[in-house]
């Protein structure tokens, strides 16, 4: 099953290899995996989406706690939360496709970023299965390039009471 | 008072109480030797491989419990030193390592003796460090040792720029750490350990299946106090020796693939598996599907990510071993009702029959070759009194020292356990030895094993580090030949060592002495002389080549199921014959 891990770590040399050559050294899987600095540019948030089952999910989280530059983890998927993802989708439009193109981008309520006389370069943000469907949509006319930014995710705050929170794992070593 | 970074150094070490380190120079770290090389505080042990000095690092740490120190250069020395940095990690030994790096404007350039030392050591740390600037190095090295000693304990590297050597800063040694990436869980939640005493008290056939954290956390009073306190029997794995007496009647001795029949049939026929600062490794576990079927599992450990990572647990707590075990036997105490040994009795009854049918058992003819175990039991007889310090290699003997040296406390106790790291006895010895000057200090190797590291007898010869090295010397990988025996059809690839060297010879090459036991009549008057010898000495004793170790659970299989004994088909020659295993005149047999 699939879980978007949210964790804040240190902002510094080799932070991130630390927690890449754990998953890779661990043979655990990483989806997807998402890094930029906080408020706090001594800090930086990275969520990483991964799968496995339920005891393999209960190592990752255990180890990743214990690497020490790590300093909270959260299981975003355990409760309510937001997930976005932006992708930049260069379209290579003949003329009769043009107008095609800008409609689609209108659906999805993206960005024509870029122009030239055979390509528009579409910015889209929204959940997976929105990017995958404009993906779908555009393939049609000839997707050029596709990047991806990857998964970012945020617990959702309650509406109404406080116990649907998201849980954050005590920080143990 | 502005100081360079390599007086910073031995400024900080002195900080944490460093008496010795063990060290081979190059090109980058001169300037930290010329500092050490002019003061008297820290004395430096020259190795003649970098992995020696890591080991001797590593033999200190478990001996004292207090963190060994190497100190290593670029390139090379730092990819030597990658073996014993490995096996600390394993055996959770708090080392602190110190490499040397090319000057910071070169870093990533290719340099001369550059390696990536940070990304090498990655894997195999519990954390390690690049210091940029001289002004960081104080700082930086406490946090080394914090973190090394701290939690469950590990190998920590901190990698020194040549220039960060050279250059000034002002000194100041931090008085505390606060990293906040890292907050060890010492005490255990009350609430699981009411539920584990509980667990306890119900429990019918119980068993205490203790690890090195034990050791690690100097919890070995409160393990004994707990067991007598309750009439649990205990089994010990091979890093927890020396952590629970030996010849206590409740040890049932180590378990696990080479482990004693009654330690391994208590933890399969068990209710309730009370595990101490063990982690389940699947030399102790076996076949997980099939490992102790019907008992509730209580695991105690530092380590959250230990729990519950090859088997399922019902009771887990979190904490330091001696901590948790302290609150557990307090509240035993107070609910513990009626005599523990009557209620226990139908256990200890079953136990005790598993004990005689099947003890630890060998034959030695006394006009036939010695038998390994037979040199092992002797040299373990021979200086019960005088608390040795004890390490191994790894193999054969190894197996057979953790069955039949009867170790009264902890810290006794120097094996490679987790990396299974041939060639570490000697260096790590070397370490124990080097703390403690006064001890007896004995290391068992195999002739495979010792010839991984022989390098370091000049070391020790200089050093003046007296180790009594015995090489239970079958001429071959004996524990390769033996699963060749039983899986390989008998067919020894690479396994004999043929053109084996006379290890008597090699020793007084190196300026230590040699001695060599060929007859099971010399065998005690041999170990007493080697004793009697002050200096290192190695010992030969050729020894029976095909004597397989058992019991054995066979890779994969389950704890009932062990081989007692060589299967009846298998092709060897016998240890009783007149012809004596002397250089030349071994019999390769071939199926």
């Amino acid at each position: 099953m699939e879980h978007i891990i949210s964790l804040s770590i240190e902002n510094k040399f080799g932070s991130l290899s630390r927690v890449a050559g754990l998953f890779s050294g661990r043979g655990f899987n990483i989806e997807s995996l998402s890094v930029a600095p906080t408020l706090d540019p001594s800090i930086s948030m990275m969520t990483i989406v991964t799968t496995g089952e339920e005891r393999i999910i209960e190592q990752i989280l255990k180890q990743l706690n214990k690497v020490i530059d790590v300093i909270k983890v959260v299981d975003i998927s355990e409760s309510e939360y937001v997930e976005r993802e932006t992708a930049l989708i260069k379209v290579h439009t003949r003329p009769e496709d043009r107008a095609e193109a800008l409609r689609i981008a209108d659906i999805f309520r993206a960005n024509v970023v870029d122009s030239s006389p055979t390509s528009y370069t579409i910015e889209v943000t929204g959940d997976v299965p929105k990017i995958q469907a404009i993906i779908n949509l555009l393939q049609p006319l000839g997707i050029k390039e596709l990047v991806r930014t990857g998964r970012v995710a945020m617990g959702r705050e309650p509406t109404r009471t406080a116990s649907a929170q998201s849980r954050p794992l005590a920080k143990v070593n | 008072m502005q100081l360079t970074g390599a007086e910073i150094f031995l400024e900080s070490l002195k900080r944490e109480g460093v008496k010795t380190i063990f060290a081979l120079p190059g090109g980058v770290v001169l300037k930290i030797f010329d500092v050490l090389h002019q003061q008297k505080d820290v004395e430096v042990i020259l190795t003649r491989h970098e992995q020696g000095a890591g080991f001797m690092a590593v033999g200190s740490a478990k001996a004292t419990g207090k963190p060994g120190v190497a100190l290593i250069t670029s390139g090379p020395g730092m990819t030597n030193v990658i073996t014993a940095l490995a096996d600390a990690y394993m055996d959770s030994v708090p080392i602190v390592v110190f490499s040397g790096q090319v000057p910071t404007a070169l870093i990533g350039n290719d340099a001369f003796q550059e390696a990536d030392n940070i990304g090498l050591s990655r894997p195999c740390t519990k954390y390690n460090f690049l210091v940029k600037d001289v002004n960081d190095l104080a700082a930086t090295i406490k946090e080394a040792f914090y973190i090394a000693s701290t939690g469950r304990p590990g190998p920590v590297l901190v990698d020194i720029p040549k220039d960060v050597s050279m250059d000034k800063a002002e000194f100041k040694y931090p008085d505390s750490v606060s990293i906040r990436g890292y907050s060890p869980t010492y005490d255990g939640s009350k609430w699981k350990i009411k539920q584990a005493a509980e667990a306890i008290a119900k429990a019918k056939r119980p068993i205490l299946y203790v690890g090195g954290g034990v050791v690690f956390s100097g919890a070995s009073k409160e393990l004994l106090e707990l067991a007598e306190m309750t009439q649990i029997p205990v089994d010990m794995t091979l890093m927890a020796l020396g952590g629970f007496p030996g010849n206590h009647p409740l040890s049932l001795g180590m378990l696990g693939m080479h482990g004693t029949y009654v330690a391994n049939m208590a933890m399969h026929y068990s209710d309730l598996v009370i595990a101490v600062g063990a982690r389940f490794d699947d030399r102790v576990t076996g076949k997980v599907s099939e490992f102790c079927p019907q008992a509730k599992v209580i695991h105690i450990d530092i380590d959250p990510t230990s729990i519950r990572k090859n088997v399922h647990v019902d009771i887990p707590i979190v904490g330091d071993c001696k901590r948790v075990l302290v609150e557990l036997n307090t509240i035993l105490q107070a609910t513990v009702n009626g005599n523990q040994r009557d209620l226990r009795k139908p256990w200890w009854d079953q136990l005790h029959a598993w004990q005689t049918e099947h003890p630890l058992q060998y034959d030695q003819d006394p006009e036939g070759q010695i038998k390994p175990q037979y040199l092992i039991e002797r040299v373990y007889k021979l200086t019960e009194g005088l608390d040795p310090i004890v390490s191994t290699d790894v193999g054969q003997h190894q197996m057979w020292t953790a069955q039949f040296f009867k170790l009264a406390n902890p810290r006794t106790w120097l094996t490679s356990g987790g990396l299974g790291t041939m060639g570490f006895g000697f260096p790590a010895a070397m370490g124990a030895q080097a703390a403690y000057r006064n001890r007896l200090v004995l290391c068992i190797a195999g002739d495979g094993s010792f010839q991984m590291n022989t390098q370091e007898l000049v070391s020790a010869v200089v050093a003046k580090l007296p180790v009594k090295v015995f090489v239970i010397n079958n001429r071959f990988h004996g524990m390769v030949r033996q699963w060749q025996d039983l899986f390989y059809d008998g067919r020894y690839a690479s396994s004999y060592l043929d053109q084996y060297p006379d290890f008597v010879k090699l020793a007084e090459a190196y300026g230590a002495a040699g001695v060599r036991i060929e007859k099971v009549g010399d065998v005690d008057a041999g170990i007493q002389e080697a004793l009697s010898i002050d200096g290192p000495v190695v010992i030969d004793v050729p020894v029976y080549q095909y004597e397989n170790c058992y019991p054995m659970i066979p890779a994969g299989g389950s704890n009932h199921e062990m081989l007692l004994g060589d299967p009846p088909d298998l092709k060897k020659p016998s240890p009783t014959g007149k012809k004596s295993s002397q250089q030349g005149q071994d019999t390769i047999l071939t199926a």
